[in-house]
């Protein structure tokens, strides 16, 4: 993912975006913009309100103030019909998957099919096998979510995100207790799968690993400092930055203050 | 087992040397701190606190328990504790038991006052309505659209939840039907009785159960069965966040998951209720005809002629109503669900509360409306 391109239109766009529950402000002033094909992380510390951000940006909580641009429509100002029409263009994979228990995995996935499309069921049972086969898990269809493993659950969930052929995929630390080895190859999965669609991805994790390995471009949020303090390819940060804070986190505290 | 023993070494002037000797395991009990802090007392010039552990066994974190007591102990006496003397372990666990790892303190919560609790609460309930309103309001909306063919429902999911509140209830409701009906004879015989008036007890028993309790039982019965696991199951995925993915395709939770429950209860609770009224009347028929030898024939001649078809609606608008009240309350508890297993309990406790008490209270008030009307 390596081919950035930052002339385009951004696809999101936040503005002075400030989040946080009741009156408690977690994180102010927010500007960013991610552009098409990009690959944006969202990082920082546990508990600095990353997903919080997600969940503002993916239209599951209000903004305390500001705005989330979604290329000309402001999401929060616009009426439940666009909002719908913003939505029906974004896929999202959870911590856990956040699969529907009641439903096999077949069902999760063809839900937001039948939802949002007028295939006929065979074809949609054809559209179901081919994003599990995707994602590795062909022959999985009639099993239910509790009858697999943690990453399979995650890679189904990255399935279903996938079902409507999304402009872009959310995901909320997709590698969060996963073993190395599986959560390298969601990783990897990712970026894959984006590379050929096209898709652009944000991604809320605290992962080093993921980090380096799907991330072009990126913010950094401080709990302390309340918003976010770095912006940029997390590879150059890691090679550039001069904040202590930033160059701890992504050194896994090995250096914390470079050497200039 | 050895305890852990202390002994206090004075041979160097200004210093006291504790000699530590023996288990010092949590398990086998530790010397109180209180001995050396009486020590520190009586002798005011030291200052200093060296160790020698050459008789020490074994030891866990209970040793660095103590010494860590002992080192807030000696620092308001300007005392020092040199650890030297210690095991290289117990020196290792002592330095990270005392260094500071969390960089920044989070703001510590405040007492607040009385009237700030109380307005905090008022608030609260506030809110709670708006929210209720809201979900009511959605739901209404999602019936229209359902009416309106327009709601995205699944037809699987409504006859697996038909099956688990109608049929799979069926047990419960005869147990329990039976035996409200056993003792509203039982009871009503001991009175009729000094009047030699015990084929009466079929009036009892039939108006009682086929008017009110028949539903309240079995609406009882639906809340702590059904209405708790309403609640559980919404609430863990809300926990799950299920819901939230329902929401970001788009797709209203309450059209997708809270009608298809409320339709099932209202469609089974008077289903249920006709069929508890039967079990009622069989528990009294069984009191009559066994205890206070009614002939079988005269206690259903009795029972039909005192059931009217009014009590039959009576009963059921109740039923209706309550399947309404037990739904809304256990799916709008397990939606509000917050993202912890302590809060599915809550929300499941609480649905329970809310449905038992609104019953009761819907109840209260469908009478008072029963006895304008004149039915």
């Amino acid at each position: 993912m390596d081919n950035v391109q930052t002339i385009s239109k951004p696809v999101i766009e936040v503005f002075n975006l400030d989040i946080g529950y009741g009156d408690e402000v977690i994180m102010r002033n927010l500007n960013f913009s991610v552009h098409k094909g990009e690959a944006f992380i969202i990082m920082g510390g546990s508990g600095c309100g990353k997903s919080t951000l997600l969940k503002v940006i993916i239209g599951l909580k209000e903004p305390l103030a500001g705005k989330v641009m979604y290329e000309d429509i402001s999401f929060w100002d616009a009426d439940p019909l666009q909002q719908l029409g913003i939505m029906r263009r974004f896929g999202v994979l959870y911590q856990g998957g956040a699969l529907w228990s009641s439903l096999t995995l077949a069902e999760n996935i063809a839900l937001p099919l039948e939802m949002y499309t007028d295939l006929s069921q065979q074809r949609i049972r054809e559209v179901v096998s081919l994003k599990l086969a995707l994602v590795g898990l062909s022959g999985y269809e009639d099993f239910y979510p509790a009858e697999i493993s943690g990453g399979m659950r995650k890679r189904a969930g990255l399935a279903r995100a996938m079902a409507l052929d999304p402009d872009i995929l959310f995901f909320d630390e997709p590698s969060a207790g996963l073993d190395p080895l599986s959560a390298r190859l969601l990783d990897d999965l990712i970026v894959q799968l984006c590379d050929t669609l096209g898709t652009t991805v944000v991604m809320v994790t605290h992962e080093l690993t993921s980090i380096f390995t799907v991330g072009n471009n990126s913010i950094f949020l401080d709990a302390q400092a309340k918003t976010m303090i770095a912006a940029g390819d997390p590879k150059q940060l890691l090679k550039q930055s001069n904040d202590p804070r930033v160059v701890e986190f992504l050194t896994r505290g090995e250096k914390t203050a470079r050497s200039i | 087992m050895p305890q852990g023993k202390l002994a206090f070494d004075y041979s160097v002037s200004g210093t006291l040397c504790l000699k530590i000797s023996g288990d010092w395991q949590i398990v086998s009990g530790l010397p109180s701190l209180d001995e050396v802090i009486l020590q520190l007392n009586t002798h005011s010039d030291i200052v200093q606190i060296t160790f020698n552990s050459a008789g020490l066994d074994r030891w866990d974190s209970g040793l660095a328990a103590f010494l860590l007591k002992l080192i807030k102990e000696c620092e308001p006496r300007n005392i020092r504790v040199v650890s030297d003397g210690l095991p290289k372990g117990a020196q290792k666990l002592l330095l990270l038991a005392q260094a500071v790892h969390e960089r920044n303190v989070v703001s510590q919560k405040i007492r607040e006052p009385i009237l700030v609790v109380i307005g905090n609460s008022v608030i609260r309930i506030k809110d709670e309505i708006n929210s209720l309103l809201d979900f009511l309001g959605e739901l209404i909306i999602s019936f229209v659209r359902l009416m309106r063919g327009r709601a995205y429902m699944r037809r699987d999911d409504f006859v697996a939840i038909v099956q688990d509140c109608g049929a799979a209830a069926f047990p419960l409701v005869s147990l329990i039907s039976i035996l409200v009906g056993l003792i509203l004879a039982f009871v009503g015989a001991m009175q009729l009785k000094m009047f030699g008036a015990q084929v009466f007890v079929a009036d009892i028993v039939g108006i009682a159960m086929v008017r009110v309790m028949g539903a309240i039982m079995t609406g009882i019965i639906m809340t702590g069965r059904t209405g708790a696991s309403f609640a559980a199951q919404l609430g863990i995925m809300q926990t799950n966040e299920e819901i939230d993915a329902l929401r970001t395709l788009g797709i209203s939770p309450v059209e997708f998951l809270v009608m298809p429950r409320v339709l099932a209860l209202v469609l089974m609770m008077p289903l249920l209720t006709l069929y508890s009224n039967l079990m009622g009347i069989l528990g009294g028929y069984v009191i009559s005809v066994g205890m206070l030898e009614v002939s079988p024939a005269e206690y259903f001649s009795r029972t039909q002629a005192a059931v009217g078809i009014n009590n039959l609606w009576v009963g059921l608008v109740h039923s209706i109503v309550f399947g309404i009240i037990i739904a809304v309350s256990g799916c709008f508890r397990g939606i509000q669900c917050g993202r912890s297993a302590a809060a599915v309990g809550e929300s499941t406790t609480s649905a329970v509360v809310t449905g038992i008490t609104s019953i009761v209270i819907a109840t209260a008030i469908i009478t008072y409306i029963c006895q304008l009307l004149g039915v």
